[in-house]
């Protein structure tokens, strides 16, 4: 056990799964010597040599696509597209190329591939850098999409995408990288795809949130308990396929839920959950499924993105929202 | 530099199939096979577009001018070589024992079509122009770091040459030496658009230069001239010589696929030039003029594969219905639980034959 930041917890994993399997690498633009611009594959170069771990030209779609010949031929490729907004490049290869293989191929071939990607605001980057992009891979079939919220999380779901037979979409919270330390075993664990994780009981209102949204849904929850209002809140942690079981029970038991996402409202993450829940608990719901998200305009520049993410306050309303229909 | 002259158009047979090079890498036995093959491929491409204006088939991408390339590379390789090919390398596919009756199948649209038999080492055929030459080079790539023998071949058309993955893809096998042969078809057209709409340079092998790798442009209408060149550059590759690119000059006889009508596009006098040399007569000159086959021999081969192409739509046309609610079977290793919910649905309103209204035509 150590106490250690999601960027060190996610370095472990590379590691531990790095030295468990000889077909696993790790390809990307800086992740060699320089060990990755947020130092998530720091040492591994070292470590592991530079066949093992591997500069890439400074191309997305020859990233992703040359991964979907890496594991066809039989290797373990960890890919890092350095941020989720520069993945357009490699879009192609992305959803028709590695999330269809299975499919195209009867079930022939399949791909093992981790694409792993920092994604989010929160800590002023230059433009196009902190996009929120899950919701347009989460509607890709053959493709599953995680998102961790802690560094114990994002260790064991890690390892878990690289076990994983199919490719998986690794979203790594930015704003999260440091923001908090956790007791992490030192060894191997996974932590389940497709299932969701209940981070605070509560009766009142589920407030369903995943990634960076996680601890402000935390925040909120905190902050309410003084007016006596017991919130819920779950971790979504795999967007796709979702765990709608543990995120239907939770809404039988509270009637009411507030679904929290960075990423635009259009279209989003939230718009699918809260289409399922309805689906699945209509007769329990006391009032309207509501939605805290970013707005529908590009994610915006550093001095403004403060006003444009989710915060506290704002799940705080919807909360009281919810409960006052 | 003369593009033309740094890049000589490789030829042992001419136009009229007179031997005009080497060709000792290539016995008389594997001509008259190549020969069979050509035919038989020629036959079944012919075949196919009838079935589609018969309404047996759907879509089809006719290869026809192409044979010579595809069957003059898929014959250089060894079987665990990879190849990665487009929708209109049916031929190259077929000649490395993937059965006739499979393109055939794919135009019907069975899903069966993507899996090709054990132990033919080749992905299932790319529709997304030069996404395959990618897969090639991480293939290569993985065969390098295993420390395989194994190289990997893309087949791609001179349309894929103006792609950004092209580009990403001999930048990236240049730089990492992967065991690949880039095999750029350059028949002309890309749909109805003509090479000289599609780049301004002169010649697609000259690309190799800006990567630092070997490049050669080879007649891709001679199948010696394929063959022989392909056995070296194959043989190099496998040594650990780097990425080769080979551009093969030839002719897309027919349309784009069956829904187009190249008249639109195509000056008559241009596609009267180009069938002139085209691969399959070229070789039957060659053949009889060397008296390597006799016009006996070469009827009968006809015969033969017209019985074989017969029995490829008997057998397409016979293979088993694909069950509607299999499209869940292989999206995922295991199908999650919204899946399996809405494979159920499928299942049960295929079971009740409810399908209600007109999906179509």
């Amino acid at each position: 056990m150590a106490n250690i930041t999601m960027i060190q917890a996610i370095n472990q994993a590379l590691d531990l799964a790095l030295s468990a399997d000889d077909r696993v690498m790790v390809l990307g633009e800086d992740v060699g010597p320089n060990g990755g611009v947020f130092r998530a594959t720091e040492g591994l170069y070292e470590k592991y040599g530079g066949q093992r771990v591997v500069d890439t030209p400074l191309a997305e779609s020859a990233i992703i696509g040359s991964a979907v010949g890496l594991a066809l031929g039989g290797m373990r490729p960890v890919a890092e597209i350095q941020f989720l907004g520069f993945i357009f490049e490699a879009m192609d290869q992305m959803s028709t190329q590695a999330s269809r293989l299975r499919f195209r191929s009867y079930g022939r071939y399949h791909v093992p591939l981790v694409v792993r990607a920092p994604y989010g605001g929160g800590v002023r980057t230059p433009e196009i850098h902190s996009d929120s992009l899950e919701a347009l891979f989460s509607h890709l079939p053959g493709l599953k999409v995680v998102t961790p919220s802690t560094p114990y999380d994002a260790k064991g779901l890690l390892l878990a995408s690289i076990s994983d037979p199919d490719p998986v979409l690794f979203l790594e919270p930015m704003r999260l990288y440091r923001a908090m330390r956790q007791e992490v075993p030192d060894s191997w664990y996974e932590v389940p795809l497709g299932s969701a994780r209940v981070v605070r009981p509560g009766d009142d209102v589920s407030v369903i949130a995943y990634g960076p949204m996680v601890p402000v849904a935390e925040a909120a929850a905190e902050t309410l308990l003084q007016s006596d209002i017991s919130v819920e809140v779950i971790d979504v942690r795999t967007l796709n396929p979702l765990d709608l079981e543990t995120l239907s029970a939770s809404v039988a038991k509270t009637g009411r839920a507030v679904i929290v996402h960075e990423a635009q409202r259009t279209g989003g993450l939230g718009a699918e959950i809260a289409a399922s829940l309805q689906e699945r608990a209509f007769l329990s719901l006391e009032a309207p499924i509501m939605r805290v998200t970013g707005y529908d305009t590009p994610f915006p520049v550093p001095s403004v993105e403060d006003w444009w993410l989710p915060d506290a306050d704002r799940v705080a309303d919807a909360v009281n929202f919810v409960l006052h229909y | 530099m003369d593009p033309l002259k740094a890049f000589p158009l490789i030829q042992v047979l001419d136009e009229d199939g007179r031997l005009i090079g080497d060709r000792s890498q290539v016995s008389d036995d594997q001509l008259r096979a190549f020969f069979r093959w050509l035919t038989i491929l020629r036959t079944l491409d012919q075949r196919a577009w009838n079935l589609q204006r018969q309404g047996r088939i759907g879509t089809y991408p006719p290869f026809s001018g192409q044979e010579a390339t595809q069957v003059g590379v898929a014959a250089a390789l060894s079987p665990d070589d990879w190849l990665c090919g487009s929708y209109r390398d049916w031929a190259a596919l077929v000649y490395r024992g993937v059965p006739l009756y499979f393109p055939l199948l794919n135009s019907m649209g069975h899903p069966a079509a993507g899996a090709f038999p054990d132990p033919v080492q080749a992905l299932p055929v790319q529709v997304v122009i030069a996404a395959q030459i990618l897969h090639a080079v991480g293939l290569a790539w993985a065969a390098k770091l295993q420390g395989e023998p194994r190289i990997a071949v893309a087949l791609f058309g001179d349309g894929a040459t103006s792609q950004g993955d092209f580009h990403e893809a001999l930048n990236l096998a240049s730089v990492m030496s992967a065991p690949a042969v880039f095999v750029c078809q350059n028949n002309q057209w890309a749909i109805s658009v003509p090479l000289h709409r599609q780049m301004h340079s002169q010649t697609i092998a000259q690309r190799a230069i800006a990567y630092n790798i070997e490049g050669l442009r080879v007649d891709g209408n001679d199948i010696i001239a394929v063959y022989q060149t392909m056995k070296e550059v194959v043989e190099r590759v496998r040594a650990g010589g780097g990425p080769v690119l080979v551009e093969a000059v030839t002719y897309r006889l027919g349309a784009h696929t069956t829904a187009d009508d190249p008249t639109r596009y195509r000056a008559r006098e241009e596609d009267e030039r180009f069938r002139h040399g085209e691969p399959l007569a070229r070789l039957r000159r060659y053949l009889l003029a060397s008296q390597i086959l006799s016009e006996d021999e070469m009827q009968a081969i006809e015969e033969e594969a017209k019985g074989l192409v017969e029995q490829a739509v008997t057998d397409a046309a016979s293979y088993p219905p694909s069950p509607p609610e299999s499209v869940f079977d292989h999206v995922y290793a295991s199908i999650p639980p919204q899946l399996l919910s809405q494979q159920e649905e499928l299942a049960r309103r295929v079971r009740e034959g409810r399908r209600g209204g007109q999906s179509h035509g």
